[in-house]
């Protein structure tokens, strides 16, 4: 198994799966980087650098740049999986997801259901999201729990370098589209990937660590704070267990409710706003399914109700922590009904 | 001058008299209350529909507008099917699951009609590269109204095709109205689109989509310059609605006589059995016998999609995803 970073699973996994599958495209801004300048093709390859090296090896047909287009890269996509390619297609950043939201949620997500199951519709859109960066309330938010909510669409979050590739490959080898959220903070978290062909499959939650008391779920990069938080608490006996998600949709009910069933008390961490988010349904998964087994109000750690805002401080606000991740913690347990 | 031989003039007339005929009985069976939800008539614009498909095979592509029967059945669907998916009926064409807004059928390159206006052209961009990629000679063609011409999504499209020089054709279907707006008022161009996309760098074309002989020359035109290798281009179809934006639409917004007036003066079946006749390609008997062949076509269609079995609730569920 190699060390590397998220960023370097990704683009392996890229070079890997298109040399394996000549349906498989690349589109998007930037993802050469350099067309059409003194610096040339590839001067980029990729503003978050995942796509380096992919238009050297596969050339200009299947790694495509495009336009700032948000509407056309998202809606070309869904038409060349109709067509019969695998397009990957990157959105720079995932709040411009508004930008192509009908190419997403009126025609990729819905065309299978809508034309009677004889359609498939393989794209994988790659977004990169988050916040923790300072770039503020147009370039930082996380609509993984918006695009959740959304039927038709997968919804994949890798926390570690092994299941961006993991899971990249399943989306690339599955039949439906896939939205699959990077996030900006975690490009160079490092982690041992395995080797060869590996697939993670969607719906199937990873159990980063079992501790009996609390339930911990999270996703993304909030998993790398619930571990942080789970340590501290740790060092006074509280054991959690940390389930990271991996997928939003199809999500691991199961993993969640054994759990509770388990520990009875529920702290789920989303960066997202609060109302309306994964957080509060999760909350309320706990809530109408493992109803009895609850000892305590499932706590939600969340974002704030506000957009993202700029200053190191204030943004540090915003977040969640892993000291509000602990104090949430604290406040199930010490909960009396 | 066409090149169309006897048994393509005889199918071109079919699929525009089925257009025709499907439409019209719509309009009748709409009144009955027995087919659900919003339906847009094409009826007025066959020779559009079938004068660009004609040109076409099954590889070839085509994503279609809210008005989308036309383009359906140009593109060669299945027509029991689609009257059974507009009675959403289980074994409609989408299995109930789409309606007239959503008809779609891969297998025959028809990637969907579409609720919302100007969402088609990047899909059919999309469609496009992968045909570029294939190397097959393969088009695929985004049919748009006057409306659609006015959507951002549009602009983007026309621009990334130019700009990977896909083989994506944009026809433009100016039926004059966008819902029940003029398009003098609502295309800033003083109602000119095909200069829209002459200024994205595409070669475009100007027919009368009311004259099949003309849509269909010039789309041949167009084709031989899009397969070979001249990347994208634009079409401009003059053309006519007979009925309103869905059915149920009072026509408030048309001029004293203007209906009547299209219908005398610019029905698309009319004049091509006048120009069939003149330029003594077919005799009026072959169409007489094609427009019977339709109506008992139709007339199964309606007969079967009522007798058809609704969906069974249970199915609700069924194919959100390939695999879950």
């Amino acid at each position: 198994m190699a060390v590397m970073t998220i960023r370097d699973a990704i683009n392996a996994t890229l070079h890997q799966e298109m040399e394996r599958d000549d349906s498989i495209i690349v589109l998007g801004e930037d993802v050469v980087g350099g067309m059409g300048t003194a610096g040339g093709p590839e001067a980029i390859g990729g503003i978050w650098g995942a796509t380096g090296g992919l238009y050297a090896k596969f050339g200009a047909d299947r790694v495509i740049d495009t336009p700032i287009s948000e509407s056309a890269i998202v809606g070309a996509a869904a038409g060349a999986a109709l067509a019969g390619k695998r397009p990957v297609a990157e959105l720079m950043f995932a709040d411009f997801v508004g930008v192509s939201l009908d190419q997403l949620w009126n025609q990729m997500a819905k065309f299978r259901y809508m034309f009677g199951g004889k359609t498939r519709c393989p794209a994988v859109i790659r977004l990169i999201y988050g916040a923790g960066m300072n770039t503020a309330a147009q370039h930082s938010q996380s609509v993984y729990a918006m695009m959740t909510s959304i039927p038709g669409l997968k919804i994949a979050l890798p926390a570690t370098p092994a299941d961006a590739k993991g899971l990249l490959t399943e989306a690339l080898r599955g039949d439906d589209p896939v939205l699959f959220f990077e996030h900006k903070a975690l490009f160079g978290a490092k982690g041992e990937v395995p080797d060869g062909e590996y697939r993670v499959p969607f719906g199937h939650a990873r159990m980063v660590r079992e501790g009996g008391d609390v339930t911990i779920v999270a996703c993304g990069r909030m998993v790398n704070f619930a571990q942080k938080a789970a340590d501290k608490l740790a060092e006074d006996g509280i054991g959690c267990d940390l389930i990271d998600l991996r997928s939003t949709s199809p999500m691991d009910e199961e993993a969640i409710l054994d759990s509770v069933e388990e520990t009875g008390r529920l702290v789920v961490v989303d960066e997202s706003p609060p109302r309306c988010s994964l957080a509060a349904d999760i909350a309320a998964l706990a809530s109408l399914k493992a109803f009895t087994a609850l000892k305590a109000p499932p706590q939600m750690v969340t974002g704030l109700h506000t957009p993202i805002p700029f200053a190191r401080e204030l943004e540090r606000a915003w977040l969640p922590s892993p000291a509000k991740i602990e104090e949430a913690v604290r406040t199930t347990l010490a909960f009396r009904s | 001058m066409s090149q169309l031989g006897r048994e393509a003039l005889l199918d071109a007339y079919e699929k525009m008299a089925t257009i025709r005929a499907f439409e019209e009985r719509l309009h009748e069976e709409i009144k009955t209350g027995e087919i659900p939800g919003f339906t847009h008539l094409y009826c007025g614009q066959e020779a559009a529909a079938v004068g660009v498909c004609a040109h076409l095979d099954d590889d070839d592509y085509i994503v279609s507008t809210h008005r989308g029967h036309g383009h359906c059945i140009a593109k060669g669907c299945d027509v029991v099917g689609m009257m059974k998916e507009i009675y959403g009926r289980a074994d409609g064409l989408c299995k109930g699951k789409g309606g007239s807004m959503h008809i779609a059928d891969v297998s025959v390159g028809m990637l969907g009609a579409n609720g919302i206006v100007g969402a088609g052209a990047p899909l059919a961009v999309g469609a496009a590269i992968s045909a570029k990629i294939d190397g097959r000679g393969k088009v695929s063609v985004a049919f748009s109204g006057d409306g659609a011409c006015n959507q951002g999504t549009t602009f983007e499209a026309m621009n990334m095709a130019v700009v990977t020089r896909a083989p994506a054709i944009f026809v433009f279907e100016n039926n004059h109205y966008s819902e029940h707006t003029g398009v003098d008022y609502a295309v800033g161009t003083a109602g000119d689109i095909a200069s829209r996309a002459e200024a994205f760098g595409m070669k475009v074309w100007r027919a009368d989509g009311c004259d099949f002989f003309a849509t269909y020359d010039a789309m041949r035109d167009l084709l031989d310059h899009v397969r070979g290798g001249g990347g994208p281009a634009a079409i401009e179809l003059d053309t006519e609605r007979f009925y309103g934006h869905f059915e149920g639409d009072p026509q408030r917004y048309r001029g004293k006589g203007e209906l009547d007036r299209i219908r005398e003066q610019r029905d698309c079946l009319k004049a091509f059995r006048k120009t069939a006749g003149e330029r003594g390609l077919l005799d009026a008997a072959d169409l007489d016998a094609i427009d019977a062949k339709v109506a008992a076509l139709i007339d199964r269609a309606v007969t079967e999609a009522r007798a058809a079995p609704p969906p069974n609730p249970d199915d609700v569920h069924a194919d959100v995803y390939v695999s879950y």
